[in-house]
């Protein structure tokens, strides 16, 4: 699989930021009472995602250490104004309903999180689909979420009538608390897919990386992202140097390959 | 003489109350509410019954199987009774009209997501019957609220209280009035409440100090001053009476120190109070036990006895 399918693919299935990353719990759960709420916020999120990631990707040589965070955070939020100045003007039914929780995306610890384990250590065409693949991850969870709070709570999909007309809603599910019963029932449900594909032998970590852990049979070394074995081939474009650095033989290599920020912070 | 004598291990204190006896005690006691509210409202309160019972046997009983099937380890937990108590008790917190789905509904709720995820009965975090009727408050207001039956129109006597209307202290205590199934008789609720005592199901502790504690809390913030109508028929009205003595007395999910169920039982008095007097709804018991609830681990940790041979602070006493 080539680096861009595999990113796409690790973004919306292998490391689904919502439902098994479980990062950026906060707009997941306060925007999704539509499910054209939870798109709208899943997209606006992933261009920002994929844009950051690109701009901070290209400036990883630039950024220097100690300022890496607040340096993100400018790129970030100078990305989040453009798309809330864009959404004001072309979608304001959009903007109106999703409120504060378009400035919020700044603030996003997905975007963050991208930033600071992939885009800063890697190259910049991996990083923007890195940041698409999440984005698309991102958006399609919020939809489920959403689209099941409001087939309960109001019988609508997407704003079209769904139930027939002696469909009570339950009105919790538009609230608060619906949010939270919606998103456990669907981790559950996707842990439980994923179990079933792990016993029937197709479990989702081999397809993305092609890895089955087997690092001494495995003829795939030099492609390896996982450095399980042999830790001065590693080439961490994958965002895994914090796992080669704890091993001291292969600590002055990797420090010649990539950031050595993750040991600075010890 | 010889049964003085058994040496095995630990525990060396056994009693011979079993969660079924514990459970019946609860049902029966619960008669007296149940069969003045089927009385009192008619042959679909019974209905009602019915159906918030059969739901939560019945889905306590299909999880059993489920993880019975798949694990081959847990044993069918339907037996214990216990779901039985919670479908009676929810039945007594729902207005008679209330559509018999939504009751089903709720009795899933309570021992499905309140109860069975969290591990079955002593790992519940909440009581399922109390979390089923806020559940079913929160998702369907109008049909829970609906109060108007048959036998009664307008206004239940508390919101009519809450409207500043003059109430009939008799009815209320006799419990001609309307409200949910089972909370209307305090003398129902009462009757029941001795039998718990004098099978030694609960004690005085946390009803008693709730009920001080609210009535303290009316006395002060009510605005009657000290008016023994008033008061009356704070204390009658509304699910007090039955949350008090049925509710926040469960024993999974109060403190189980003596110090902490006091403390538990001033928590809800104030919280009750506060809901009743300054929040919108004339109602507050549920929520104010749920709460109390959800802080019961947090009293618990604070009101932790010191074990024999240690002080206080977890040393050990020098000898």
């Amino acid at each position: 699989m080539n680096k861009a399918g595999e990113r796409l693919y690790n973004g919306i299935l292998k490391e689904n930021p919502t439902f098994v990353l479980m990062l950026g719990m906060c707009p997941t759960l306060a925007v999704t009472t539509s499910a054209m709420n939870g798109l709208g916020m899943g997209l606006t999120t992933m261009a920002v995602l994929a844009l950051s990631n690109l701009i901070i990707s290209l400036l990883r040589k630039v950024i220097p250490n100690r300022v890496r965070i607040p340096a993100f955070i400018v790129i970030i939020a100078s990305f989040v104004t453009a798309v809330e100045l864009l959404l004001e003007a072309y979608i304001p039914s959009l903007n109106k309903s999703l409120g504060v929780y378009i400035p919020l995306i700044v603030v996003n610890c997905i975007i963050l999180g991208r930033a600071e384990s992939y885009a800063y250590s890697n190259t910049a065409i991996a990083s923007l689909f890195d940041g698409i693949g999440m984005g698309l991850g991102f958006s399609f969870a919020l939809t489920c979420i959403g689209a099941v709070r409001e087939i309960l709570g109001a019988g609508e999909l997407f704003g079209l009538a769904l139930m027939p007309e002696s469909f009570v809603p339950i009105r919790i599910f538009g609230q608060a608390p619906g949010a939270f019963f919606v998103l456990a029932v669907l981790t559950a449900l996707q842990n439980h897919i994923r179990n079933v594909r792990k016993k029937a032998g197709r479990s989702y970590e081999k397809i993305g990386s092609g890895c089955s852990e087997d690092c001494m049979n495995c003829k795939d070394r030099k492609g390896c992202t996982k450095s399980f074995y042999k830790a001065e081939e590693a080439h961490g474009d994958d965002g895994r140097s914090a796992k080669a650095g704890t091993e001291p033989a292969s600590k002055g290599k990797v420090a010649l390959t990539k950031p050595v920020y993750l040991e600075e912070d010890k | 003489m010889s049964e003085l004598y058994k040496v095995s291990s630990n525990p060396h204190i056994r009693s011979k109350v079993t969660t079924n006896g514990l459970m019946l005690a609860v049902i029966v006691a619960l008669m007296p509410a149940a069969g003045f509210g089927v009385y009192n409202f008619g042959f679909r309160a019974f209905l009602v019954i019915l159906t918030t019972i059969g739901s939560t046997v019945l889905t306590e009983f299909l999880f059993g199987l489920l993880r019975w099937k798949r694990e081959a380890l847990g044993r069918l937990t339907v037996t214990d009774l216990s779901a039985v108590v919670t479908g009676l008790l929810l039945a007594l917190n729902l207005p008679v009209g209330i559509p018999l789905w939504m009751a089903a509904l709720g009795g899933v709720f309570a021992i499905l997501a309140v109860k069975m995820l969290f591990g079955g009965l002593g790992q519940n975090f909440m009581n399922p019957a109390l979390a089923a009727r806020c559940f079913l408050l929160i998702s369907f207001p109008t049909a829970m609220t609906a109060f108007e039956c048959d036998a009664y129109t307008g206004a239940t006597p508390l919101a009519a209280l809450k409207a500043g209307e003059q109430v009939d202290l008799f009815d209320m205590v006799v419990g001609r009035t309307g409200g949910t199934i089972g909370e209307t008789s305090m003398i129902a609720i009462l009757i029941g409440a001795c039998l718990l005592l004098l099978f030694g199901v609960i004690d005085l502790r946390i009803p008693g100090s709730y009920i001080i504690t609210f009535l303290l809390f009316v006395i002060v913030f009510g605005g009657h001053g000290m008016n023994p109508a008033y008061l009356c028929a704070q204390l009658s009205g509304g699910g007090l009476m039955l949350g008090a003595f049925f509710m926040a007395t469960d024993y999974v999910t109060r403190p189980i120190t003596a110090k902490g169920q006091y403390v538990f039982g001033i928590f809800l008095g104030l919280m009750t109070g506060i809901f009743r007097i300054f929040g919108p709804g004339a109602e507050g018991v549920s929520y104010a036990i749920i709460l109390g609830n959800l802080l019961t681990p947090l009293i618990e940790k604070y009101t932790r006895p010191v074990a024999f041979g240690y002080r206080k602070g977890g040393k050990r006493r020098e000898k």
